[in-house]
């Protein structure tokens, strides 16, 4: 059913993605998807655009409250400004957010990105087993305590014992009374991915080009961990030559010192073979760079290497190119005029946060 | 929309008929059954099955609709303040639910009914939005979407720059002008000698003076300060025609509002004494009481710390009843100082009822809390101040003490929270600039916000436009002339 609100949503989606109405952008309260991360939750903010008004400030305000507390206890942080109008002017109102688990967050980026689902290839299938809550029982861990039943069940008791007192309903609940969550356990088959982070660490990737491959390869592993079962992550970095780390290194290390890609892409292929064999795993490769490599002579070989090693075993092979001040980008231009028209291959240009996105989709727009 | 299932039309006839008992006076209401996407589309609409297109409604529905999603909130009722009533049950919601909104709706109406600041609202406003609708769906064809809706967004920025107590006090009554005659000063009749005696000079010259400065008044325009400034641009900006058809409706929508957002605590404190009356004594099944409790504790919970309307309301309502109950009111029981003696202070009067029927006639939030907080009632309720605590970044409780909670209380119900702005000159600098003042009342404006709203007013004046406020505790003009912006200390202005 279509409904005459769905032209106001579609409209609001746009100016929030920057499609139309650009001058409102500025007004958005939050663009960003990611927001505070937990252990297996993400909060999300929902993006707002507030129209400006006369209003005061909200910092000056302060307001009434309700509830325990002596002069000085803290109620909650200040550091954002709540916009939605009418929506009270307490703390825990200024922050517009959504608790979400990874598996929802990864919906939410496809459907944000139009991302098509993947198909695992293969017969890559191992079983394993997966937990429902499905029934109640009288048995179980107290972190499993259904508190309504029990309460019901407590209730119950106690009016068919006549010791129920309305005017003082206190009840008890005893060992009988406890009702626990149980759950059933369902075998499913499970298809596996690896995914292989490759990582240019020379002198000229900053920070700031090294943030972008962290936001870049968070919503890339959110993704396929939605879409495959088992996931394994290995990370590589290379300058002139390539090593493998653990992920904290890999995000954290600066080297200086010259850039041969050719050796990260020799290491992966060795790993790809020696522990990923490809009628086991569906196989992710994704490498990040600022494009300079040390001679063309070097990126020749890299194209050899992908195009006899890599491309007949891996799923989709992603070259993410993060542009900074000092590199040429050349290897992006060589590797589109070798590899062009190439299935397995995604190629990108990421020019700022802002163009993470529009990456994302350009890696995982082909659904394989 | 799907007209009520049998057993719901039982429900909504029977639980109609408790509420006519207990003395509840209401229009006709009828109930709409919606699946959850409806009901989130007529509750990002405020209530009504259409609105003009506007992108904002999409905002609050893919709000709602997440909220939904992720549990983080359901809506229970939706009723909207129209002759007749229009209200709304969500199609899932199981039978203990509907009833409890049904009960809840009830009493909504009586208040929409009876409350004096609903006296002047419209109650076709369900006809007029959707002749709203037609008519901004009518300019967009016209003149192109994307222009309509961002005068509909500029004209949203100055959404708030109404007068809320313009539908009650004739602000500006129509003067008999007396046309290109110049009023002297009357002297009395007198000898010639006599005359200084008479008629003083000095008196003359300042009732001279008092006369010019009349007729300077009246030459002033606005003659007297305005806060109806979208009034203001409606009648004296140049507009086009399809642009003074937005900004009216804009201003009618704001003005029909306006109420519910004065009386929101009073409101929802009614509908809910209302609803936990009528279901705890007439309509509530033994099966259905667990998840009415769960669910009324729902409505009057919230997270510690926060202010809950529904929650203040019905309990200032069950003291006022209590208090007129035991007749503890009156000098009699103010002056009582022993402390025992009060706390058994009992009369047996039984006026509460008719009392808090009384109060919510003659009420709105400001004046419930002003009339009706009493000092027992915020220990109680443990009421308290906060703060911004700049030094920590955090918000902390920094006072118990009950004149300044009410005081500040009453402080951000008094005009809706809303700074009060008015338009004071539309001929500033003799050169056609608007000015407009805000009262400052010790709160200074979000200054960014402030600047886009400026730069939003300059687009419906036309000419630059000056906003007298204080920035930084000092007294400032900010004027934005259509290209720029230009901020300088009134002081230096007059040196």
């Amino acid at each position: 059913m279509i409904l005459r609100i769905d032209q106001d949503h579609n409209r609001f989606r746009q100016i929030v993605r920057g499609k139309i109405k650009k001058d409102l952008r500025k007004h958005i309260s939050s663009g960003e998807l990611i927001g505070r991360r937990g252990k297996d939750l993400i909060s999300i903010p929902l993006p707002q655009i507030s129209i400006p008004q006369f209003i005061y400030g909200h910092k000056q305000t302060g307001g009434v409250g309700q509830g325990d507390g002596a002069v000085g206890t803290v109620l909650g942080p200040g550091d954002t400004e709540g916009n939605r109008q009418g929506a009270g002017n307490l703390p825990s109102d200024h922050l517009l957010e959504v608790d979400v688990t990874l598996d929802e967050l990864a919906e939410m980026l496809g459907e944000e990105l139009e991302l098509p689902a993947i198909r695992p290839r293969g017969r890559k299938n191992i079983v394993s087993a997966k937990d429902r809550y499905t029934g109640i029982a009288k048995h179980g861990p107290e972190t499993l305590r259904h508190f309504k039943r029990t309460y019901k069940e407590t209730l119950k008791r106690a009016i068919s014992t006549g010791t129920y007192r309305p005017d003082n309903p206190i009840l008890i609940p005893i060992r009988q009374d406890r009702r626990y969550r149980t759950w059933k356990s369902s075998v499913v088959p499970q298809a596996n991915a690896a995914i292989i982070y490759m990582m240019d660490v020379s002198g000229s990737m900053g920070e700031e080009q090294k943030e972008i491959v962290r936001i870049e390869s968070f919503w890339i592993d959110t993704w396929l961990r939605h879409h495959y079962r088992g996931v394994e992550i290995r990370y590589i970095i290379h300058d002139a030559e390539a090593r493998e780390v653990d992920r904290e290194t890999f995000y954290h290390t600066r080297e200086s010192g010259g850039t041969v890609i050719s050796a990260a892409y020799k290491m992966c292929s060795k790993m790809i073979e020696l522990e990923y064999p490809s009628d086991e795993w569906n196989i992710y490769c994704l490498h990040f760079s600022d494009g300079d490599n040390w001679s063309q002579g070097d990126t020749e070989e890299c194209i050899s290497i992908l195009r006899k090693q890599l491309l007949p075993r891996v799923n989709l092979f992603c070259y993410g190119q993060v542009e900074s001040p000092y590199g040429t980008g050349q290897f992006l231009v060589d590797m589109k005029e070798a590899l062009a028209g190439e299935e397995q291959v995604a190629l990108s240009k990421i020019e700022n946060k802002d163009g993470i996105y529009e990456s994302i989709k350009e890696f995982l727009g082909k659904g394989v | 929309m799907a007209s009520l299932p049998p057993d719901l039309s039982q429900l909504q006839e029977e639980i109609e008929a408790h509420a006519r008992s207990y003395g509840l006076d209401f229009f006709p209401v009828i109930f709409e059954i919606l699946d959850y996407r409806s009901l989130n589309q007529v509750a990002a609409y405020g209530g009504f099955p259409t609105r003009y297109p506007h992108w904002r409604f999409g905002m609050e529905y893919e709000y709602l609709s997440k909220s939904y999603a992720y549990g983080l909130s359901k809506i229970y009722e939706m009723v909207i303040n129209n002759d007749p009533c229009y209200a709304y049950l969500l199609q899932c919601n199981a039978q203990v639910d509907q009833k409890l909104v049904m009960a809840h709706v009830y009493a909504h109406c009586d208040f929409f009914k009876n409350n004096f600041s609903f006296s002047k609202t419209n109650r076709k406003m369900m006809d007029d939005m959707a002749n709203h609708a037609t008519r901004i769906r009518r300019s967009m064809d016209k003149f192109g979407v994307e222009t309509v809706e961002s005068f509909v967004d500029t004209c949203l920025s100055l959404e708030n720059l109404i007068d809320p107590h313009a539908p009650f006090i004739v602000r500006d009554r129509p003067r008999v002008q007396e046309e290109g005659h110049r009023p002297a000063v009357r002297r009395m009749k007198s000898k010639s000698y006599m005359n200084d005696f008479i008629n003083p000079p000095a008196m003359m010259e300042a009732q001279r003076l008092k006369m010019e400065e009349e007729t300077r008044r009246l030459k002033h325009f606005p003659e007297n300060p305005s806060r109806d400034v979208l009034r203001f641009l409606l009648e004296h900006a140049p507009l086009k025609n399809w642009q003074r058809d937005v900004l009216a409706i804009v201003r009618d929508e704001a003005y029909y509002f306006t109420p519910q957002a004065q009386t929101k605590i009073m409101n929802e404190g009614w509908a809910t004494y209302w609803h936990s009356k009528l279901m705890t004594e007439k309509v509530l099944t033994d099966a259905e009481v667990i998840d009415y409790a769960d669910h009324h504790s729902g409505t009057l919970g919230g997270r510690s710390g926060r202010l809950n309307p529904y929650k203040l309301g019905v309990e200032l309502y069950r003291h006022i009843e209590d208090r007129w109950n035991k007749g503890r009111y009156g000098k009699e029981f103010d002056d009582c100082e022993d402390l025992v003696e009060r706390a058994r202070w009992d009369r047996k009067l039984g006026l509460g009822r008719e009392k808090i029927f009384e109060v919510r006639r003659f009420c709105n939030d400001v004046t419930f809390i002003d009339n009706y907080l009493t000092e027992e009632f915020c220990h109680e309720q443990k009421l308290f101040l906060y703060d911004y605590n700049p030094k920590t970044g955090m918000y902390q409780i920094s006072d118990r003490e009950f004149r300044k909670v009410k005081q500040r209380l009453l402080f951000q119900l008094t005009n809706l929270g809303q700074p009060i702005i008015s338009v004071t000159d539309g001929n500033f600098r003799n050169k056609g600039e608007l000015l407009l003042k805000h009262d400052p009342q010790g709160l200074e404006l979000k200054h960014d916000y402030a600047r886009e709203t400026l730069r939003n007013i300059q687009q419906i004046w036309g000419r630059p436009i000056n906003l007298e406020t204080v920035v930084d505790e000092k007294l400032r003009l900010i004027s934005y002339n259509g290209e720029e912006f230009e901020e300088k200390d009134i002081a230096d202005k007059v040196a």
